[in-house]
């Protein structure tokens, strides 16, 4: 495949708090194509959102990036070296914050938000609002604005686009102002939208509604799509590939269908056994036992074992990288699993770890949260 | 094409947003903006009073400005007197037509009676609506546009900035307003433009504080982090999203403030570091009438009461403001 789109390497975000560090991403590695979606899948305080405003340089004190690479179209959205007393500072062609204002927010990386009833300003016109950012994205005039931004609710599909366009956001449903949201990340016609779970506040059927247009409007733009989300359905349902975060890693990266028919990480597994698959009958659904334990203090070897069910002693003491695990000429298929054969790390030969299943439970009950 | 499918279900399972129910759509749309705002301050029978006496007073502010700026006392003079200087010195405080004290019967020339120099009362009363208003509109609106940027700006920043500004203010706060206004014009001159900049410097930090506590939650909004997403200059979130959004107890305790400004400049006159004389201000007149308090107490009456009902005015204004702006006491 050609040069990708959005690369991401190695990224480290993390929350300086009065407790500790909560190391909400912590060495994230993807990429992103042209004109494809790609799902970022994981519980909640998985770190997705932080991940996803990393992207933008949006990250609030007291969170800061850390570490790592982002590249878009070849240009540096973050980069850090080292300068002579061995202290990091900001590499020279990494874009200046006013850059990234101008540059690169709305204009080529667009977000469509989690809650449509949140994202509007409520006391303008929502015709307003995406005149505005038209305006401020695409150098137009105050009027070739305006009929830019009725053609993009009419193209969204909000009926009478031209009346709509001077109502105000409480004058409409969750399911049509997640279409404005839409609208307006599309207005701009942006290289790459992230998607951060914007059918989550939505009922199922306008879901499937968005999720359709979505597919549609993407066909037609050509638009990448990162798309946040908890929902393994909307993830079978519009995404090519897939990466799975736990506790601010990525431990499996697949395809669609790999992912789903080819599970690597039993925390993957786990995930697909929690919820109803069409595809499959089965008598009772399996939840993952435990909660996600803090990101602050994160399990020593792999993230996963206080919960995994196929955890061996030997899980807790070495913490596995992501392997492409895909046999030759298939796509690349990583996992961060240290029961395959690629990692050598004597596994077989462990022991399983005893009552941990049960004990993960309360353990981590008592230490919920996240770094949210 | 799906797209349409799509939205003929969402249209039905929208209740009541489209437009076409004519009615329905009308109320929603008259549920925002001023005039519905309006609306509702007229269905409240004491906030209606106060919106009559406001614009009463506004409206008998502007005549007087009018004639005072532009024509020179020229419409007072033809109708009735000229307030400043009546020519017509001997009827010095005449008490009101119908009445009678030391100095005599009152007449039906001078309805409310005569000053200490044998000027109309009533003109004097009238022409000082032009001072109190200014007074109280220009004040207000300089703490208004102060203390709303510096609160806004500190909220949504946070940090040392927030710390900086805050602690400023809360310093100028720290210092009772009528020292920091007598001080100020002690600086800078006795001129009623000094004491409105003054009353409005003092001002400044309760609308401060009062914005900041709302930018703070509203800066957490998602359409504020959608705006910043999307590369809107920290400026424009600040002037077009955050604070229309914190404005509503702005808009109170402003209607407030004027009533307040209005008293303490009228104090200031009275201490006689406000209007200058022969300017006819009601607290300056109040001043002078102090010392024909026996004699003539009619005199030191009507300053007040005029005083008084725009205070009032204002007041019961801002409390109906404040019942229609609440959406939890809307019905």
């Amino acid at each position: 495949m050609s040069e990708p789109l959005l690369s991401v390497e190695n990224l480290k975000t993390q929350f300086f708090t009065e407790d500790g560090t909560v190391r909400a991403v912590d060495g994230i590695s993807f990429d992103v194509h042209e004109g494809e979606i790609v799902g970022l899948v994981g519980e909640s305080g998985a770190g997705k959102s932080v991940a996803t405003s990393s992207l933008l340089r949006l990250v609030e004190s007291p969170g800061e990036i850390v570490g790592g690479e982002i590249t878009f179209k070849g240009r540096t959205l973050f980069g850090l070296e080292e300068d002579a007393n061995g202290e990091l500072r900001p590499r020279d062609d990494m874009l200046s914050e006013e850059e990234m204002r101008r540059e690169i927010r709305g204009r080529e990386i667009a977000i469509i938000f989690q809650d449509p009833m949140e994202s509007l300003n409520p006391v303008f016109t929502v015709g307003g609002q995406l005149r505005e950012f038209i305006e401020l994205n695409r150098d137009l005039s105050e009027k070739e604005a305006k009929r830019e931004a009725i053609d993009m609710l009419r193209e969204v599909g909000i009926p009478a686009p031209e009346t709509r366009y001077d109502e105000y956001p409480h004058q409409f449903s969750g399911g049509m102002r997640q279409r404005v949201l839409i609208a307006m990340a599309l207005a701009c016609q942006p290289d790459l939208i992230i998607a951060d779970e914007p059918t989550t506040a939505l009922d199922v059927t306008v879901e499937g509604q968005i999720l359709e247009m979505v597919k549609e409007l993407q066909t037609k733009y050509d638009t990448s799509f990162i798309w946040v989300t908890h929902d393994m359905s909307v993830v079978a349902e519009i995404c090519d590939r897939v990466n799975v975060m736990y506790l601010g890693e990525i431990i499996e990266h697949a395809t669609v269908d790999d992912l789903f028919y080819d599970t690597k990480h039993p925390y993957t597994r786990a995930l697909l056994d929690s919820m109803p698959r069409p595809d499959e009958t089965v008598h009772e659904l399996n939840p993952i036992e435990g909660v996600m334990p803090e990101a602050i203090d994160p399990p020593a070897g792999c993230r996963f074992h206080s919960r995994c069910p196929d955890a061996r002693e030997v899980c807790r003491e070495v913490h596995p990288e992501p392997r492409d695990l895909a046999d030759e000429g298939e796509p690349t298929h990583r996992a961060a699993c240290v029961k395959y054969d690629a990692f050598d790390v004597g596994y077989d030969e462990s022991r399983p770890i005893e009552g941990d299943a049960a004990g993960g439970f309360g353990a981590g009950l008592t230490r919920t949260g996240g770094e949210e | 094409m799906a797209i349409n499918d799509t939205t003929d279900i969402d249209d039905t399972t929208d209740v009541g947003d489209g437009s076409a129910d004519g009615d329905d759509a009308g109320e929603i749309e008259s549920r925002v903006g001023i005039r519905y705002t309006l609306k509702q301050v007229r269905h409240d029978t004491t906030a209606r009073i106060g919106i009559y006496i406001v614009g009463f007073m506004t409206f008998v502010a502007a005549f007087a400005a009018v004639d005072y700026y532009l024509l020179d006392y020229a419409i007072a003079e033809a109708v009735w007197y000229n307030p400043e200087t009546d020519p017509d010195r001997v009827e010095r405080l005449l008490p009101p037509v119908g009445m009678e004290n030391q100095f005599g019967q009152g007449v039906l020339e001078h309805p409310l009676g005569t000053d200490h120099r044998g000027r109309d009362l009533l003109g004097r009363v009238v022409y000082g609506t032009r001072v109190a208003m200014t007074v109280g509109f220009m004040a207000t609106t300089i703490g208004l546009t102060g203390g709303t940027l510096i609160g806004a700006v500190s909220g949504y920043y946070g940090g040392w900035i927030d710390d900086v500004l805050q602690r400023a203010t809360e310093t100028v706060y720290a210092i009772p307003f009528l020292v920091l206004v007598i001080a100020f014009m002690t600086a800078f001159g006795r001129d009623l433009r000094f004491a409105m900049i003054g009353v409005g410097i003092t001002a400044i930090p309760v609308f401060n504080r009062l914005i900041r506590s709302r930018v703070v939650s509203i800066r957490e909004e998602d359409y504020i982090e959608a705006a910043r997403a999307a590369g809107v200059k920290d400026r424009n979130i600040i002037l077009r999203h955050v604070i229309p959004n914190s404005f509503a107890p702005v808009l109170v305790q402003a209607t407030l403030q004027v009533g307040v400004s209005i008293l303490i400049v009228a104090g200031l006159s009275f201490l006689g570091f406000g209007a200058q004389p022969p300017t006819p201000s009601w607290g300056q007149m109040l001043s002078v009438s102090r010392g024909y308090m026996l004699p003539a107490p009619t005199f030191s009456v009507f300053p007040g009461i005029a005083i008084l009902i725009t205070v009032i005015g204002f007041n019961i204004l801002g409390d109906g403001l404040q019942d229609a702006l609440d959406p939890r006491i809307n019905n």
